[in-house]
């Protein structure tokens, strides 16, 4: 432990914490743009400086020393505060008012704090185009204060390597490599670069002026379906505390927005489950060669693989995604059911995620009701910007439930937003199908939590099943080359089951949530573990309290396979609810 | 196709060490002139590394070029004694004439206008070098000259 004082208080820390996280313990944030929890400081924003012994240095990357006294605001530090600032708008737009992060900008907040209310230097902005290429988040060069955040996320947490610097100096920008456009980069669409980034340089592809566009075309049936993650998180936006579950009053504001009929993802879920358990079941009692079974519900996570780890596409379940699943069957079994022409079905998504923008589209299995499955992929944002646009008053509203049957869903599906989420659900209902049982303990602690890559073993009667849950693209590798190495040396596999979730902590953190500045918030804002937490426990909670908790006990999924789809993975079942995946190159050039 | 390319051949020579990247490309770009995307992208696969991270280096450097340069590389003095000497004026005339900016070459591949500072022999201000022959006390009246004793020059080796 060191000893030191920080504005004349006394602190203690472990040995190597910076002088920025040493001051959080006394209740003093420091200023910063470009250091984020979820990155190695960078020293670039140059905004958290401080006095060491009357130096001025830069609190992130300064690590604390015995005996040190450090000021972290005084006239001068301010000063110079205000000066980096100065510099970096002379560099960014003043655009604010047409800025989709207007209000939970942390340059704007910082601008304003410091009380900059004129600029003294000429502006060296310069206009570059837009890459909308992907059409799930859309780069603004412009606005970019090359913080880095995106960057290392891309690069490090995530180990997807789309994004990167070109050139150097002032003419220094975040692009895909050489400058190409993002969708002929490696890039996944996990939109964690958009999670982390602190202006409006990265933002969702906003899709709701087509939304609202359907919305009122009456010779429409315009359906909606809402993703676990969604509804620990929208209340953001509208000032409830980060996890609190809100699934009533969403469905509420989403029969005011004029949706004609509201469905949920977890009814997805379940079915997903369904699909994976029975497929699991089948591998590990008739085929082993196809194990591990490795989950595919992660757009991001298939895109990955699809360009980096061709070799493990046998070992993928070929379930489609919860969100799929569910417009396939609005369009096929619902329609049918209710006598609607399906041509005039319009299914909407809202999802926490910018990959399920692409996953909508990705190949022509997404068609499997003849049409688009799913028509429009809306994230939690842009769902929030809508509710209030419209000027539903969400706070008030009284909940509502969702339709049936698309609508019903157990703890099981509720849980797939966080991760660990689908294993367990996925194990729940494996259990039963192999021994006829229900197993006792549903719960699996040892693979919840925000530990990279979780590893546990689980006995279905007599037999030992390995699963492993990672979580941030980047967490993957370790656990794929371990596979690899024990197929190599004909060694027994290390894993029967793998869950994959693109985004750290789960869809809960994902690329398409809520960036709100909430008051008790540490700066820098942004997504963190604390928040990642807080969401999941959100969702673990409503699986507690859950009437049911198994997706196998889902009463209108059981109707769903006895009126229509028949047994899981053969027939219509095969045909609706699965998918296939193809080698891509990682760059389109 | 057995012929392995100079890219593969430069992976391999520089693969296990560390920290050789820029070695590496050095290599491309002494042999071809420029580091093609192409060759960007095999030194990435099979030297390991990340694309994006190539670019990055590519970027950061100013000795790196991405475009295949002219064939005829001209390089207008604007050192002190060649500026003053009025070779600005020559340099505009190259512009015009190429309708190229400086840094750049013409769309046909033909030429490459550059800057440089200098080239020691300022008695012979302002001076032009291009591929190492020099022209002294240039006026931009002898640029149309010196760019068609070029293109017959380049034509000639075409045949």
């Amino acid at each position: 432990m060191v000893k030191l004082k920080i504005d004349n208080y006394e602190v203690e820390v472990p040995a190597g914490t910076s002088i920025l996280e040493a001051a959080r313990t006394v209740q003093i944030d420091i200023p910063t743009l470009c250091k984020h929890p979820d990155v190695d400081p960078s020293a670039g924003c140059g905004i958290c400086i401080v006095k060491v012994n009357g130096r001025i240095l830069r609190s992130c990357c300064t690590p604390v020393a015995e005996g040190m006294e450090i000021i972290t605001s005084d006239p001068e530090i301010v000063n110079v505060r205000r000066t980096v600032l100065e510099l970096i708008l002379s560099n960014h737009p003043n655009e604010c008012l047409t800025c989709i992060r207007s209000g939970h900008c942390e340059l704007q907040d910082l601008s304003n704090t410091f009380g900059i209310s004129q600029s003294r230097l000429p502006s060296l902005n310069k206009k570059f185009e837009k890459d909308e290429s992907t059409k799930a988040i859309v780069l603004d060069p412009s606005k970019c204060i090359v913080c880095g955040r995106c960057v290392e996320v891309c690069q490090n947490q995530q180990n997807v390597w789309a994004l990167s610097y070109l050139n150097r100096g002032l003419a220094t920008r975040v692009t895909a490599a050489g400058g190409i456009p993002l969708a002929e980069s490696p890039c996944i669409k996990c939109g964690q670069c958009s999670a982390h980034c602190p202006t409006g340089a990265i933002v969702e592809y906003d899709e709701t002026q087509k939304v609202w566009a359907m919305l009122n075309d009456p010779e429409l049936v315009t359906v909606v379906q809402i993703a676990p993650a969604v509804r620990v998180a929208i209340g953001e936006e509208f000032g409830y505390d980060f996890g609190e579950n809100l699934t009533g009053k969403t469905y509420a504001a989403l029969r005011r927005l004029g949706f004609k009929k509201i469905f949920d993802t977890n009814f997805g879920a379940d079915l997903t489950i369904i699909e994976e358990a029975s497929e699991f079941v089948k591998r590990f009692t008739t085929a082993p060669e196809q194990l591990p079974l490795i989950t595919s519900c992660c757009p991001a996570w298939v895109d990955l693989m699809e360009k980096y780890h061709q070799d493990m596409i046998p070992h993928f379940s070929t379930c489609k995604s919860p969100q799929a699943m569910v417009g396939a069957m609005a369009k096929t079994y619902y329609a049918e059911k209710m006598g609607i022409d399906p041509a005039k079905i319009r299914v909407i998504s809202i999802m926490p995620c910018t990959a399920k923008k692409w996953e909508i589209v990705r190949s022509e299995d997404m068609k499997s009701s003849g049409y688009q499955d799913v028509d429009v992929s809306l994230t939690t944002r842009e769902l929030a910007r809508m509710i209030k646009q419209s000027g539903i008053n969400f706070r008030e509203l009284a909940e509502e439930e969702a339709d049936s049957p698309l609508g019903e869903y157990t703890g099981a599906g509720t849980i797939f937003g966080t991760t660990g989420g689908v294993m367990t659900a996925a194990l729940r209902t494996a259990y039963f199908y192999v021994t006829g049982e229900e197993l006792e303990n549903i719960e699996f602690k040892d693979i919840e939590g925000l530990e990279g890559i979780k590893e546990s073993e689980i006995d279905i009667k007599g037999n030992k099943v390995r699963i492993a849950v990672a979580h941030g693209t980047g967490n993957v590798e370790t656990v794929l080359q371990k596979l690899r190495d024990a197929k190599a040396n004909g060694e027994e596999l290390p894993y029967h089951f793998i869950e994959v979730m693109a985004c750290r902590g789960g869809c809960v953190a994902g690329g398409g949530q809520p960036r709100v500045m909430m008051p008790g918030q540490p700066k820098p804002r942004g997504i963190t573990d604390d928040i990642r937490r807080k969401r999941a426990q959100g969702l673990l909670n409503e699986d507690l309290q859950a009437k049911e908790r198994r997706s196998h006990h889902n009463q209108s999924i059981k109707t769903l396979y006895a009126e229509y789809l028949g047994t899981p993975g053969e027939g219509k079942a095969h045909k609706l609810l699965h998918t296939h995946y193809v080698a891509r190159p990682k760059y389109q050039r | 196709m057995t012929e392995v390319s100079l890219a593969s051949q430069v992976a391999a020579k520089w693969r296990k060490k560390r920290g050789s990247l820029i070695m590496a490309l050095h290599e491309i770009q002494d042999v071809k002139g420029y580091v093609p995307w192409e060759d960007a992208y095999q030194i990435a696969e099979e030297m390991g590394i990340p694309l994006a991270r190539i670019y990055e280096v590519l970027t950061f450097y100013n000795f790196f070029k991405l475009d295949a340069p002219g064939k005829a590389v001209i390089s207008v003095c604007t050192g002190t004694a060649c500026y003053l000497k009025g070779n600005d004026k020559v340099l505009e005339e190259f512009k015009k004439e190429l309708n190229i900016g400086e840094g750049e070459s013409t769309p046909d591949r033909m030429f490459h206008l550059q800057c440089v500072r200098c080239v020691g022999c300022c008695g012979l201000a302002p001076v032009c070098v291009v591929n190492g022959k020099t022209y002294g006390r240039v006026t931009p009246n002898d640029v149309r000259n010196i760019l068609d004793e070029w293109r017959s020059k380049l034509d000639e080796d075409k045949e």
